[in-house]
């Protein structure tokens, strides 16, 4: 889990006030926060380490990495099942 | 898959090892800092593909590893609380504490929850108002933005029922601490690539200068690490000690400023425990005193921790580059990823759990074996 995970950015958005997006990793797409990479565009291609994206890379570079963490069956923190929001009722204030 | 089969086919990877060789004159030992790195030079075979003389070792630069025993224990006792949510990364669960694992606790009864993203507490918080949700924040620099970022929307959604039971470390402080130790052996480092990916490279610049080592940024594929290690021999042979950047592609000295901005609003620096190695000053991050109500150590009276580290385990002078996982008697013996007695033998990116995977425990059994032996020895390798 010290390894960020390159992926596209195929939706941003703001929830809760924070920048969100829909980024794809191979066959599987999760949400990331962007919040640190403001400056990112849909189409981009970011690092995301735990749900957060920390740099922005290149298409050539993100698939070559994505590669490499494949191979070193490095991916499975992205198999985590997604928390849905159950009835939000929020916080114990 | 273009640049795996450029690795595979060898040319470019044999030209940089012919490189090393032609600019070596004596033997050097440097020391991979990040446990992705290990994982690849173990799962690829890198260390025996460089020239005689040149070792690589193992460093403490796997996360869930150095996570102190403590820690581990303080986490177990709050996870068993009632109307607690205990929520970590997965990696975390079967790491072995004084008494068991989070498994152990979560077939027992307690809510223990894997998560991807330290926000998806939030989610839990908002859906189980009646719930105190608290995370297990590890890791290092790379994983503090995210953490960081729990504790800040946390206090600003004034969500009571969130806490973070927090185990930073960083990394410099530790290299320092290897480095300043009688026992040392490593002369030159290969730098984590991802943890300066948000730190950027120039806290490393003082640390070379220090300790007169060279200390190159160095990303975690095949082709980068024996880049890495030609760049830090080439500096060894020509005697200098300078931070230099391998993996230019991905990072710059100055890494990610808002990342880093957030983490120091959220965290101040204090001394941290690490696992194997004991105490070192100013190295992990502490919630500031602004964050005190998310601060689950204060919330949970967790003080009086009494731990019990299994003598048979050396996972201590693994990660500071003393000993090498085939050291060790329990190794693939009584220490398996299947039952742990280290951290070392538990996450992906620790040296046991890297050997054991690509087969190393069996090499220590070679020797003893007659070739007809040696076959069916090959073939389990293979299958491993």
């Amino acid at each position: 889990m010290c390894l960020a995970i390159p992926g596209k950015v195929l939706e941003a958005y703001d929830s809760r006030g924070m920048r969100m997006a829909k980024v794809q990793f191979g066959g599987i797409t999760r949400e990331a926060c962007l919040e640190y990479v403001p400056e990112t565009l849909v189409g981009d291609y970011v690092l995301v380490h735990v749900g957060f994206a920390i740099s922005r890379v290149d298409e050539a570079e993100a698939e070559r990495t994505y590669q490499a963490l494949r191979e070193l069956d490095q991916l499975t923190e992205l198999e985590t099942p997604v928390v849905e929001e159950i009835e939000p009722g929020g916080y114990r204030q | 898959m273009k640049y795996l089969d450029e690795y595979r086919n060898g040319p470019i990877a044999a030209k940089i090892v012919d490189e090393i060789r032609r600019v070596q004159t004596r033997p050097w030992v440097l020391m991979e800092v990040c446990g992705g790195q290990t994982h690849s030079i173990v799962k690829h075979g890198l260390d025996h593909l460089l020239p005689e003389g040149i070792e690589l070792v193992h460093g403490p630069g796997c996360p869930v590893c150095v996570t102190p025993l403590e820690m581990i224990d303080k986490a177990h006792a709050i996870a068993k609380k009632p109307g607690v949510i205990f929520c970590s990364f997965g990696d975390m669960l079967r790491v072995p504490g004084s008494d068991g694992d989070l498994f152990t606790i979560k077939s027992q009864g307690g809510d223990v929850r894997v998560v991807y993203s330290p926000l998806d507490c939030l989610k839990i918080a908002r859906s189980n108002p009646d719930k105190q949700v608290v995370f297990f924040a590890i890791g290092f620099e790379t994983t503090a933005p995210a953490n960081a970022m729990l504790a800040w929307r946390a206090r600003e959604e004034g969500a009571k029922n969130v806490s973070l039971l927090v185990s930073h470390v960083l990394v410099p402080p530790a290299m320092a601490a290897i480095l300043a130790s009688p026992e040392n052996r490593v002369q030159g480092f290969l730098g984590p690539g991802h943890v300066c990916a948000v730190m950027g490279y120039s806290e490393y610049e003082p640390l070379s200068a220090r300790f007169k080592v060279p200390i190159v940024i160095t990303g975690f594929e095949p082709l980068d690490i024996l880049q890495g290690t030609l760049m830090t021999v080439r500096q060894l042979e020509e005697g200098r000690a300078v931070v230099e950047n391998e993996y230019s592609r991905i990072l710059n000295r100055d890494g990610n400023p808002t990342a880093q901005k957030l983490v120091a609003s959220v965290f101040d620096i204090g001394d941290r425990k690490w696992r194997g190695i004991g105490t070192i000053a100013q190295s992990g991050y502490r919630l500031r005193r602004e964050f005190a109500e998310h601060d689950a150590e204060r919330i949970f009276n967790v003080d009086d921790i009494d731990t019990k580290e299994p003598e048979a385990c050396i996972s201590g002078q693994i990660l500071r580059g003393i000993k090498k996982p085939h050291d060790c008697a329990a190794f693939g013996t009584i220490c398996t990823p299947q039952r742990p007695l280290g951290a070392t033998m538990v996450s992906a990116e620790g040296a046991c759990a890297a050997y054991y995977t690509y087969g190393r425990h069996l090499e220590q059994h070679r020797a003893q074996l007659g070739a007809a032996q040696l076959v069916s020895v090959e073939s389990l390798v293979g299958a491993a």
